[in-house]
């Protein structure tokens, strides 16, 4: 230790009594307006997102007279009828009723598959499931649609009465597209526990389960919901796989495996078909306001989480 | 130190380029337009053995691109300075970049009259038609079920919701599951003005696809389910069902007693210039027309023995 200490004082003494050289000035100017130049290119593009997409989105209210209460709760959605109803509660519902679900699937096994990776088996977990696991993430989504629709619907149309399209196939796809999100997550917050905490308990005679059920996971709670929060926000925006089993029927549906929308299927859905500027494309754009609305609150949700996680 | 200097000048030329090469693009088209219309003019009395060029942008329609794509490359393989883009984007798109004039040519299922109504209806008449491919539609089931024709009351029953069991038209007791397109959607427009005359909601329990390779694949696999598709998506997966007695094929649609069809249009802005009238004239030429109109399961529309206008009225 002392040595280590004294090792460091010796390089500060050196670096605070060498001028820097002209190399170093410029290296450093340029480093400062390599990444100031990335910031101000990153903040422009996310300005300019939230302006397009609320511009948009708020012209259903103000150009086209639509009520903000009819669209949060209005039940029937029919913009090609007459008159045109945009009513978007089914879709409000479908998106929350699938991440939440697929939340609810996903949760424990990540966290499980965290708790495996970190604690029971560190060496073979985080050198063969880790890798298996993030491999999830990389597969495009389309494939998971059309895994859920070759795979999934029949089965729950054999097991279960319906159609098999629905929330529960939805929500099924889903929970394995968050997986990753939510495994890395509680792996790293797992991972970076002070070692500490979990000798002492074992000091105390505490066995390897009393450990994680009673100071692992309560000392690493606050990160592991960000996990889950953040999968479900992936969860809530994700939008092709989704459409290809969900049946995008623009109603509340009656059980887990009746046809039912979310927000982003519809978008993907109907965009194409409109035309630019009539109320049908701007109420399709006060949609994708409403989800962006909706990852600013889990946004919120994180930072709030992550605060705790600090105190 | 370099290597990071590089980059910086990189982000900034790229960064400056975007900025400019999309400002530069809106006038750079017109440009080349108003070029070639004038040419156009005065070329008119010649012959015109001058060499075409310009660069064209195709969006729109998904039904009708790979039509427009393949066609597009056989034409840029004989005139050389012609650039022709082809972009999906659905009917919507197509026909409000054409009219926006961010496109040059929109592809559509269906009439842009049909599609600005209201206050947009005077931009459908800026819009000029080329119709270069018939596409029809068949009603088709799943295999199980046990019914070879549907009458026009009956499709409408069946797709307003009023008959919800197959027993009720003939079939085995099997409750129908429909697979629909979404509201917006052209073939679904065609289908509702063809076929049932009526438009139809969103049933409770429908379901919706707007790919026709996800509404075969539902078709085939949902035990009772009816949906209709383009005669190109049609193989032994699914069950065709004949229309009020009258068999879904090309012979049928071309001697006009099968009515669920839809002309595939190309919309221009104006009248085209010299490389787009030539490509649009190429699109309705034999080679095309009998070619790949017919490898890629449309319909020429030169073949066809009926006309058919806006409002649906059918001439000879």
């Amino acid at each position: 230790m002392d040595q280590w200490a004294v090792k460091q004082d010796g390089n500060n003494k050196q670096s605070l009594t060498r001028k820097p050289s002209k190399q170093h000035i410029r290296e450093e100017w340029v480093g400062r307006i390599f990444t100031t130049l990335c910031i101000l290119f990153l903040i422009v593009t996310i300005v300019a997102m939230v302006y397009f997409v609320a511009s948009r989105g708020l012209s259903t209210f103000f150009k086209n007279g639509v009520s903000i209460g009819d669209l949060l709760t209005g039940l029937k959605w029919a913009p090609e009828g007459e008159p045109a109803l945009f009513g978007a509660l089914p879709f409000i519902f479908g998106s929350f009723s699938t991440s939440l679900l697929a939340a609810l699937i996903a949760a424990p096994l990540g966290c499980c598959a965290a708790i495996f990776m970190t604690q029971i088996m560190p060496g073979a977990g985080r050198r063969y499931m880790q890798p298996v696991i993030e491999l999830l993430a990389g597969i495009p989504s389309v494939v998971y649609g059309f895994v859920g629709l070759s795979v999934i619907v029949p089965m729950l149309r054999n097991i279960f009465p319906g159609q098999g399209i629905g929330i529960a196939a939805g929500s099924l796809v889903l929970s394995v597209m968050i997986l990753p999100t939510i495994t890395t997550i509680a792996t790293d917050a797992l991972a970076s526990l002070p070692s500490g905490l979990k000798e002492g308990s074992f000091a105390l005679g505490a066995t390897r389960w009393q450990t994680i059920y009673r100071i692992v996971i309560p000392t690493t709670l606050p990160a592991l919901l960000t996990g889950v929060v953040l999968g479900m926000s992936r969860a809530f925006g994700e939008a092709l796989a989704v459409q290809m089993v969900i049946g995008n029927a623009p109603h509340i549906p009656r059980s887990l495996f009746e046809s039912a929308s979310t927000l982003t299927s519809v978008i993907t859905l109907s965009m194409g078909n409109t035309i630019t500027g009539s109320a049908h494309n701007n109420a399709l754009w006060s949609l994708a306001l409403i989800l962006l609305m909706m990852t600013f609150v889990f946004v919120f949700i994180v930072r709030f989480l992550e605060r705790r996680n600090k105190r | 130190m370099k290597k990071m200097l590089l980059v910086v000048v990189a982000l900034m030329l790229t960064i400056g380029l975007a900025a400019c090469g999309s400002k530069d693009n809106g006038t750079n088209n017109k440009g080349t337009n108003e070029g070639a219309q004038t040419n156009n003019s005065q070329g008119s009395g010649n012959t015109g053995g001058e060499e075409l060029s310009g660069s064209i942008l195709a969006v729109g329609s998904t039904a009708l691109q790979p039509l427009v794509d393949q066609a597009s490359k056989k034409f840029m393989e004989e005139h050389k300075n012609v650039n022709i883009l082809v972009q999906g984007g659905g009917s919507g798109t197509g026909l409000t970049q054409v009219s926006d004039g961010q496109a040059q040519i929109g592809n559509s299922d269906i009439f842009a009259e049909e599609k600005f109504v209201d206050a947009d209806a005077p931009k459908a008449k800026e819009l000029v038609d080329h119709q270069v491919a018939v596409v029809a539609m068949a009603t088709v089931v799943n295999k199980d079920v046990a019914v070879d024709n549907l009458t026009k009351d009956q499709l409408v029953q069946i797709f307003t919701g009023k008959v919800t069991n197959w027993k009720e038209v003939g079939g085995q007791d099997e409750k129908i599951t429909i697979v629909n397109r979404p509201a917006s959607s052209g073939t679904r427009k065609t289908f509702e003005k063809y076929a049932l005359g009526t438009k139809t909601e969103d049933l409770q329990g429908s379901i919706q696809e707007d790919s026709s390779g996800t509404v075969k694949k539902l078709v085939s696999e949902t035990p009772g389910a009816i949906g209709y598709l383009a005669f190109s998506y049609l193989d032994d997966s699914v069950k065709t069902v004949k229309y009020e007695g009258v068999e879904a094929k090309e012979e049928t649609v071309i001697d006009g007693s099968y009515p669920v069809w839809a002309y595939q249009h190309m919309y221009t802005k104006g009248e085209p210039d010299a490389a787009m009238k030539a490509f649009l004239e190429f699109m309705v030429s034999d080679t095309v027309q009998n070619g790949d109109v017919v490898e890629l399961g449309y319909i020429p529309v030169n073949k066809m023995q009926v006309k058919r206008d806006v409002d649906g009225n059918v001439t000879k």
